[in-house]
C-alpha cells in the first residue's frame, strides 16, 4: 500500500512538471514576442529591449522557465496585464467560487448518477434501462450553453423560480450565493450526469456476470442481499476513477456555463483573460486548475486503493 | 420406475432451447438420468456436448436465452422446473450445491472468505461466533490446516487449490442432498487436481451426499463416480458402470473416446492411439439419424436415416446404438475399421544434436520500490529459467513436462528468441543463436519455429488459410505467388485438411483444425526444429489424439526434431523419446523416457506420476500428495529447490546444499541428494499404464 | 523482392484481381453496417439525423434561400413565416439559411479534425505500442500530461495564445485527440501483440512494418472506428463550445455556436434567432450519439459502455 501510494505521489509531481512545462511553452514561447504583446504593436524597439530585460526573456528558455516555475511556486504569479492588479488574489477569489458551484454540483450529480447507473446496470436490457441508457446517451454531448439555455428559459423565464443572472458580489456565502447557484449547478448536472450513469451501468452490468454472483445466488441469498453486499462493492468500485475523470469534465463545462450565467468563477476569468491575451492570468488559471484535477486524480487512486483488497494488501 | 424412494435426483427427458436470434437450438435433448442417494454418478463429454448446460438447467441456473422446453427434473421428488423463484431459493440454499470450473472468479474479490462461509451457513437464528465457529469447521473438514487464517484472507491470497477447497467447503454447508460438480479441477495442476480429487471422494464416502460430477475426461470420472453417463452433442450415448467402462464399452464413441486418451508409458510408434475422426457437429447440424454416424467408423445406412433409442443391455448398462449388439458379441471390431496409421520416424537417421541449450538462464528483474532504491536493496528478479541444460537429437523428440510455474514456457520462448535470455547459450546445429530475433538472421530463423498454445489465437482472424499459408511460403521458402498458392495446398495436404479450407477464415475452423494450419505454416519452411508450446492442451482429447499422430507422421516424413512441451505425462510421453522434468525454474531430471518413467526417479517426477488419473485404477499405486503451495520463484528456497514439499526430504541437507545430479542410468540423471539405489528402492515400479515392449 | 522468381506478367493482372474483389467488399461491409444501424429505432434516428445535416452540409447552397451574411433591408427582427422559415435576427439575417449554411462549417471542421486526430493518433499507436521501450514510454507519459488538461482548457489555452481562426480550431482539436486515439488504439496493439499470429509472424522474419499492417491493424479496426464516432461527436461539442465563447470560428460566419452567443443579448426580441441554431447543435450531437452508439453495438458486441 506505502509502496502504491509512493509510486502514486511520483507520477502526480511528474505530471504536473509535464504540464507546467506544455503550459509555459503554450504561453511564453508560442506567442513569439511576449515584450510586444504587452506593449502593442506601435511600441519602440528600446522600451520592447527594456521590457524583455525586465522580464528576463533575453535568457535561454529553459532557464526563464525554471524562474517562471520558481516564482509561481513561491506564491508570485505575476501581475495582470490588463487590470494592473496582482494575479494571486484575483485567481483565489475566483476559484473559491468555482468550488462553490463544483461543489453543489457534485452533491446533485454523484448520488443521481450513481442511482440511475445502478438501476439501469440491473434491469438491463428492459424498458426502463432503455429509457435511462436512451436518455442519457442523448444528452452526454450536449454542449452545456444549450442545456443551460433550456434551464434559463423554463426555470427562469417562464417559471420565476430562479434567477437567469447568477452574477453574484465578491465574498457572498454559499447560502448567500444558493439561489443562484441552482441553475448553473443544475446544467453541470447534466454534464456529469449521462457520463457517470453510463459508466456506472456498465460497471454493474459486467459485475452482474461474474462468477462470484453465481455462487452468492446458489447460496440462496436474497437478491437483495447478492446485490447490496456483492454486486454494488464490487461495481461501485471503479466509479471513484470514473467520478475524478468527469471532474476533469466539469471542469471544461464550468467555463462554458460560468459565461451563459455570468457567474464570476476561474471559467469566467479565463475566456476575460483570453480576450486580452492576459497571458500571467491564463497560466495562473490553468496552473490551479491542473492542481485541482490532478488531486482530483490522487485523491480517486488513493480512495480506489484503501477500499480495494487486491491493492490494500499488496 | 419413479416410484423407487430413494432417489436423490431423477431427470426424465430433458431437453434444454437456446434462443439465437430469431432460431433457437436444442444443446440438450432427451436426456434421463437417475442418481441414487450416495450416488456419485459422472457425466462425461468434450466441449459441445451440452455437459454444462444440463448441469446448470438441474440446478435452475441457466443462462436467459436457455430455457428447459421439455422434461422433469426431480430432486428428492420435488420438481424443480416448475418451482417459484422463492422456493427454488430455499432449494439452493439446502438442498443443491455446486462447486464451479473456475474458483478464482467464484469468489467474491473484495470480501473475506470467512464472511463468504458465514453467508452460506448463517440461518439467521445464530449469533454471529457461532456460525463463524461451524466455518471453521467446514474449512477444517476440507483440510485446510489454518483455518483461521483462510478465513481471514481475501480470495487473492489463496492459491487456486485453496480456493476450491473453499468452495467445496462452501457447497458442503448444511448438508445438502445434490452435489453437482462442474469441472472442478480443470485449471488446476495435476498434483492439485489430485489432492481435490481424493478430498471430493473422502467427502462422497462420509457425507452420503448423491453426487453428478461433470468432466470433459474420462479417467477423472472413472476415479471418482459409481456411474458413468457419456453424452455428445447434447444426447447421452452410454450409461455404465467404471468397470464396464474399461471391460467393454458398447457405443463406438465411448470406445473412440478411450482409444484417444495416451496412457503414461504410452509410445506413438508401438501403440499407437485412435483417434475419432472429424468433429462435434454444431448445434445447428445435428445429423437426422444417429448423432455420431457421421464420425463412426461402422455407420450404416440405417445409422444415417433413424436415430437409435436409449436400449438397456443385460448387465445393466444403457447404451444408444444400433450395433451394440454386434459389438458386444464381438462381431464388429471398431478399432480395424479405424487405422492408426502412424508411422514412427526412423530411428536410424538420427544421431546429430539439432538444438542444445547450455546453462540457459532467464531472470525478469522485478521492480523495486522507491524506498528500496533509495535505501540500495540490490535489485530482485523472477528466477523463471536457471541453469537449464537440453538437448534435442536431430530427428528426436524431447518432452518437457512441468506444471505451471515450472518455467518450461519460457524456456522455449528464449530459444525461439521471443524472450531475450539473461545468461547460456543456445544453439542449432552448432550455429551459436543471438538471444533476440533481431540478432538471428533470417535463415536461421526459418529453421525453428514454434506452435503456440492457444489455437484460439494462433491464426489472424482477418486472413483466409490460404493468405496464411501463402504468405509465409512467400517469406520463408522465396516462392513466387502463384507456386506459393499449389504449395499452400500441399501443406494442407499433409496436415490432413482439404484444400476447399485455403478459401477459409479462421472464424469457420474448430480449434483443432485451426491447430493443424498453424502446424502446416509452421512447417512451410521445413524447419530443423520444431517447438510445440502446451499445442494439444486446449483441444479435447479426440482431437488432441489426431493432431499428436499427425505430429508423428510429420515427423518421419519431415525429419524435423520436436521440443514438446506439456503438463500432460501422459501426452510427453506418447511422443517423446527422451522427457527432461522441471521445477520452478530448473531441470529436476532428464533421460529417455522409459526411464524417465521408472524408479528411480526424481521425487517430483514420482508425485507427478501418481498424480495422473488413470482410467484403469492400476493397482497399487499410492497417491503421493505434495504439501504446501508453489513458492515464490522471486525467491526460491535454497539448497533443493523442491525441498519445502518434498515427500522424501533428507533433513538440514536438502535445506542448505544444492543437490548434485545423480546418474541413475547412461543418459538418464535426476539432481537430487538421494543415491539412486537407495531412491528406487522407497519408490513403487508399478505407475505405467502400458508395459512397452521396446527397450532402449 | 519474394515475387522475383516468376514471370512479370502474372504479377500485375493478380494484384489488379485482387483490388477489383476488394473493393466491393468494403461497399458490401459499409451496406451490411447501416442496415444493422437501422435494425434499432434508436440508431436509425441517430443515422438519419446526421444523413440529413450531412445533405445540409454537401447541399446547403441549394437550399438556402439567402446567403449567410446578407442583411435583408427592412426585414430585421421577424418571426418565422413562409418567407424566412426560422425568422430573421436583429441584422436581418435569415436565420434559417445561416443554420443550413452552418452545417458546413461545423461538420467540416469536426470531421477533418477528427480524421487528422485519428490518422496521426494511429500511427503513434500503432508504431509506438509495438516497438515499445522507451520511446512508447516516454510518448505515453507527455500524452499522459496532456490529458490531465481538460480538452476545453487546452483548446482555450491554445487559441488564447494563437488567436482563434478556423485552422486554429483544426489544430486544437488533434492537439486535443491525438492522445485520447494514440491511447485507444496502444492498449489494442499490447493485447494483439501478444497473439500467437503476431508471434508466429515474428519467428517467420517479417518485417515490423508488415506485422503492424497486415497482422495488427485489423484488430485496431473496430475499436478505431467507434472512438472516431465518439471523438466526432465530442468534436461538434468543443466546436459549438469555442464558437459561443467567442474563440472559435469568427462572425460573420455562421457558426451555430457563435450565432447563439449573438443572438443572447436580444433573446427577448428575437428568440428565434437563438433556439433555432441551439436546436441544430442539440440534434446533431444527438444523432451523432445515437448513431455512433449503434456502430459500437454492430463492431464490438457485448461491450458495454
Amino acid at each position: 500500500m506505502s509502496r502504491y501510494i509512493a509510486r502514486r505521489l511520483l507520477f502526480l509531481l511528474l505530471t504536473l512538471l509535464l504540464t507546467s512545462m506544455i503550459i509555459f511553452v503554450v504561453t511564453q514561447w508560442l506567442p513569439g514576442d511576449v515584450a510586444r504583446v504587452i506593449l502593442g504593436r506601435e511600441a519602440s524597439e528600446p522600451a520592447l529591449a527594456a521590457l524583455r530585460a525586465e522580464l528576463g526573456l533575453d535568457q535561454p528558455l529553459p532557464l526563464q522557465y525554471v524562474s517562471w516555475l520558481g516564482r509561481f511556486l513561491t506564491g508570485d504569479w505575476g501581475t495582470s496585464y490588463s487590470t494592473g492588479e496582482p494575479v494571486r488574489a484575483l485567481v483565489l477569489e475566483r476559484a473559491g467560487n468555482s468550488m462553490m458551484l463544483a461543489g453543489l454540483t457534485l452533491l446533485i450529480a454523484v448520488p443521481l448518477s450513481l442511482l440511475l447507473g445502478v438501476v439501469a446496470g440491473l434491469k438491463a436490457d428492459k424498458p426502463l434501462d432503455a429509457t435511462i441508457s436512451i436518455g442519457s446517451l442523448a444528452v452526454v454531448g450536449l454542449p452545456e450553453f444549450v442545456t443551460g439555455l433550456i434551464l434559463i428559459e423554463v426555470f427562469a423565464f417562464r417559471l420565476h423560480l430562479f434567477p437567469a443572472n447568477s452574477s453574484i458580489r465578491p465574498g457572498t456565502g454559499f447560502f448567500e450565493a444558493l439561489p443562484q447557484l441552482v441553475l448553473p449547478a443544475l446544467t453541470a448536472t447534466f454534464v456529469l450526469l449521462a457520463y457517470v450513469t453510463r459508466l456506472t451501468r456498465a460497471g454493474v452490468v459486467e459485475e452482474m456476470r461474474q462468477g462470484y454472483v453465481r455462487t452468492a445466488t446458489l447460496k440462496g441469498l436474497p437478491r437483495r442481499t447478492v446485490v447490496g453486499r456483492h454486486v454494488l462493492r464490487n461495481a461501485l468500485l471503479p466509479t471513484i476513477t470514473v467520478l475524478a475523470i468527469s471532474f476533469g469534465w466539469l471542469i471544461g463545462g464550468l467555463i462554458v456555463i460560468e459565461n451563459v450565467f455570468n457567474y464570476p468563477g476561474l471559467g469566467r476569468l479565463m475566456t476575460f483573460a483570453i480576450d486580452r491575451r492576459d497571458l500571467p492570468l491564463m497560466q495562473a488559471i490553468t496552473l490551479i486548475t491542473v492542481l485541482a484535477f490532478a488531486l482530483a486524480n490522487l485523491g480517486a487512486d488513493l480512495l480506489y486503493a484503501g477500499l480495494n483488497p487486491r491493492i490494500r494488501l499488496e | 420406475m419413479s416410484d423407487e424412494p430413494h432417489r436423490a435426483l431423477e431427470v426424465e427427458g430433458l431437453t434444454v432451447t437456446y434462443r439465437r436470434g430469431q432460431g433457437s437450438l436444442d444443446a440438450v435433448r432427451n436426456v434421463s438420468l437417475r442418481i441414487a442417494e450416495g450416488q456419485a454418478y459422472g457425466l462425461v463429454g468434450e466441449s459441445g456436448s451440452g455437459k454444462s448446460t444440463l448441469a446448470l438447467a438441474i440446478m435452475q441456473y441457466l443462462p436467459e436465452n436457455g430455457l428447459i422446453s421439455g422434461g422433469a427434473i426431480r430432486l428428492a421428488g420435488q420438481e424443480l422446473a416448475t418451482l417459484p423463484g422463492e422456493q427454488m431459493r430455499q432449494v439452493w440454499r439446502e438442498q443443491i450445491k455446486l462447486v464451479p470450473q473456475d474458483p478464482g472468479s467464484s469468489l467474491n474479490p473484495s470480501l473475506r472468505i470467512g464472511d463468504q462461509l458465514d453467508e452460506a451457513l448463517s440461518d439467521g437464528g445464530e449469533t454471529r461466533g457461532g456460525v463463524r465457529e461451524r466455518s471453521l469447521e467446514q474449512l477444517r473438514q476440507v483440510h485446510i490446516a489454518d483455518p483461521e487464517r483462510v478465513a481471514a484472507s481475501y480470495p487473492h491470497q489463496l492459491s487456486g487449490g485453496m480456493q476450491q477447497r473453499v468452495l467445496i467447503a462452501m457447497a458442503l454447508a448444511g448438508q445438502p442432498s445434490l452435489l453437482i460438480l462442474d469441472e472442478p479441477t480443470t485449471n488446476l495442476d495435476v498434483t492439485t487436481e489430485a489432492a481435490i480429487l481424493d478430498l471430493v471422494c473422502e467427502l462422497v464416502q462420509s457425507h452420503q451426499t448423491a453426487m453428478l460430477y461433470v468432466s470433459h475426461n474420462l479417467a477423472v470420472v472413472a476415479a471418482v463416480c459409481d456411474r458413468i453417463a457419456v453424452l455428445y452433442a447434447g444426447e447421452l450415448v452410454e450409461d455404465l458402470t467404471p468397470e464396464q467402462l474399461r471391460s467393454q464399452p458398447l457405443h463406438p464413441y465411448t470406445v473412440g473416446l478411450l482409444d484417444s486418451l495416451p496412457r503414461v508409458g504410452q509410445r506413438a510408434g508401438v501403440d499407437p492411439l485412435l483417434p475419432i475422426a472429424g468433429n462435434m457437429p454444431r448445434l445447428d447440424e445435428v445429423p437426422a439419424g444417429c448423432v455420431f454416424a457421421p464420425r463412426c467408423p461402422i455407420a450404416l445406412q440405417l445409422c444415417h436415416e433413424l436415430r437409435p433409442d436409449l436400449e438397456a443391455t443385460q448387465q445393466g448398462s444403457l447404451v444408444r446404438c444400433h450395433r451394440w449388439r454386434e459389438i458386444q458379441a464381438g462381431a464388429v471390431d471398431l478399432r480395424a475399421a479405424r487405422p492408426a496409421n502412424v508411422t514412427a520416424p526412423d530411428e536410424s537417421l538420427s544421431g546429430k544434436i539439432a538444438l542444445e541449450t547450455k546453462d540457459l538462464v532467464k531472470h525478469f528483474p522485478v521492480r523495486r520500490s522507491l524506498r528500496e532504491a533509495l535505501r540500495r536493496t540490490p535489485p530482485r528478479s523472477v528466477h523463471a529459467v536457471d541453469d537449464v541444460s537440453l538437448q534435442v537429437g536431430q530427428r528426436r523428440t524431447l518432452g518437457l513436462v512441468g506444471e505451471s510455474g515450472s518455467g518450461k514456457t519460457t524456456t522455449a520462448r528464449c530459444i525461439v528468441g521471443l524472450v531475450e535470455r539473461t545468461g547460456g547459450e543456445v544453439s542449432l546445429f552448432d550455429i551459436a543463436l543471438a538471444p533476440g530475433l533481431d540478432g538471428r538472421d533470417a535463415a536461421v530463423l526459418h529453421r525453428l519455429q514454434m506452435v503456440f498454445q492457444n489455437p484460439e489465437e494462433a491464426l489472424n482472424p482477418h486472413r483466409t488459410v490460404g493468405d496464411v499459408l501463402q504468405r509465409s511460403l512467400e517469406r520463408m521458402r522465396g516462392l513466387g505467388k502463384t507456386e506459393a498458392r499449389q504449395q499452400a495446398g500441399r501443406l494442407l495436404e499433409a496436415v490432413r485438411l482439404p484444400p476447399s479450407y485455403l478459401d477459409h477464415t479462421p472464424g469457420q475452423l474448430s480449434g483443432g483444425e485451426k491447430q493443424r494450419v498453424a502446424i502446416a505454416r509452421a512447417f512451410a519452411s521445413n524447419p530443423d526444429v520444431l517447438i510445440l508450446d502446451e499445442s494439444v492442451s486446449a483441444l479435447d482429447v479426440s482431437v488432441q489424439a489426431s493432431i499428436l499422430n499427425l505430429l508423428t507422421d510429420l515427423q518421419s516424413e519431415q525429419g524435423s526434431a520436436y521440443l514438446f512441451i506439456s503438463h500432460d505425462l501422459a501426452a510427453v510421453s506418447y511422443l517423446a523419446d527422451d522427457i527432461a522434468v522441471m521445477y520452478l525454474g530448473q531441470v529436476v531430471e532428464i533421460g529417455p523416457t522409459e526411464q524417465v518413467l521408472q524408479p528411480p526417479f526424481h521425487p517430483y517426477t514420482e508425485a507427478l506420476l501418481s498424480a495422473v488419473p488413470r482410467i484403469d485404477a492400476a493397482a497399487g499405486i499410492e497417491r503421493i500428495l505434495l504439501s504446501g503451495d508453489l513458492p515464490s520463484a522471486v525467491d526460491p528456497p535454497g539448497g533443493c529447490r523442491f525441498h519445502t514439499r518434498c515427500p522424501r526430504l533428507l533433513g538440514e541437507i536438502c535445506r542448505t546444499q544444492a543437490p548434485p545430479w545423480q546418474q541413475a542410468a547412461p543418459g538418464h540423471r535426476y539432481r537430487c541428494h538421494i543415491a539412486p539405489n537407495e531412491l528406487a528402492a522407497m519408490q513403487s515400479p508399478a505407475f505405467r499404464d502400458h508395459i512397452t515392449t521396446v527397450s532402449p | 523482392m519474394a515475387g522475383n522468381t516468376t514471370g512479370g506478367g502474372s504479377q500485375p493482372a493478380s494484384l489488379a484481381t485482387h483490388e477489383r474483389r476488394a473493393l466491393p467488399a468494403v461497399f458490401t461491409r459499409w451496406w451490411h453496417a447501416l442496415r444493422e444501424l437501422y435494425a434499432r429505432p434508436s440508431s436509425a434516428l441517430g443515422t438519419t439525423l446526421v444523413l440529413v445535416f450531412l445533405a445540409m452540409a454537401l447541399f446547403g447552397p441549394l437550399i438556402a434561400p439567402y446567403s449567410a451574411t446578407e442583411q435583408i433591408s427592412g426585414a430585421a427582427r421577424q418571426a418565422p413565416s413562409v418567407q424566412h422559415l426560422f425568422g430573421t435576427d436583429h441584422l436581418g439575417r435569415d436565420v434559417f439559411s445561416r443554420v443550413v449554411l452552418g452545417a458546413r462549417d461545423i461538420l467540416a471542421l469536426a470531421g477533418l479534425g477528427t480524421l487528422f486526430a485519428v490518422v496521426i493518433g494511429t500511427l503513434i499507436g500503432l508504431f509506438s505500442a509495438y516497438r515499445g521501450g522507451l520511446t512508447d514510454e516516454v510518448t505515453f507519459r507527455f500524452f499522459d500530461s496532456l490529458l490531465a488538461l481538460p480538452a476545453l482548457l487546452l483548446a482555450l489555452l491554445v487559441l488564447g495564445v494563437v488567436g482563434p481562426s478556423r485552422n486554429s480550431v483544426l489544430v486544437v482539436l488533434v492537439i486535443v485527440y491525438v492522445p485520447i486515439v494514440a491511447r485507444v488504439v496502444r492498449s489494442v496493439v499490447l493485447s494483439t501483440k501478444q497473439k500467437g499470429y503476431v508471434e508466429a509472424a515474428r519467428l517467420q522474419g517479417e518485417s515490423t512494418a508488415s506485422i503492424v499492417r497486415r497482422d495488427i491493424f485489423p484488430s485496431v479496426t473496430p475499436a478505431l472506428t467507434v472512438e472516431a464516432g465518439l471523438r466526432f461527436s465530442y468534436a461538434i461539442f468543443l466546436v459549438a463550445s469555442l464558437g459561443f465563447l467567442g474563440v472559435g470560428v469568427q462572425p460573420p460566419n455562421p457558426d451555430w455556436g457563435l450565432m447563439v452567443s449573438q443572438a443572447r443579448p436580444y433573446v427577448s426580441l428575437t428568440p428565434w434567432a437563438l433556439y433555432f441554431p441551439a436546436a441544430a447543435i442539440a440534434l446533431l450531437v444527438i444523432g451523432v450519439n445515437l448513431a455512433a452508439d449503434g456502430l459500437k453495438r454492430v463492431m464490438l458486441p457485448g461491450r458495454e459502455v
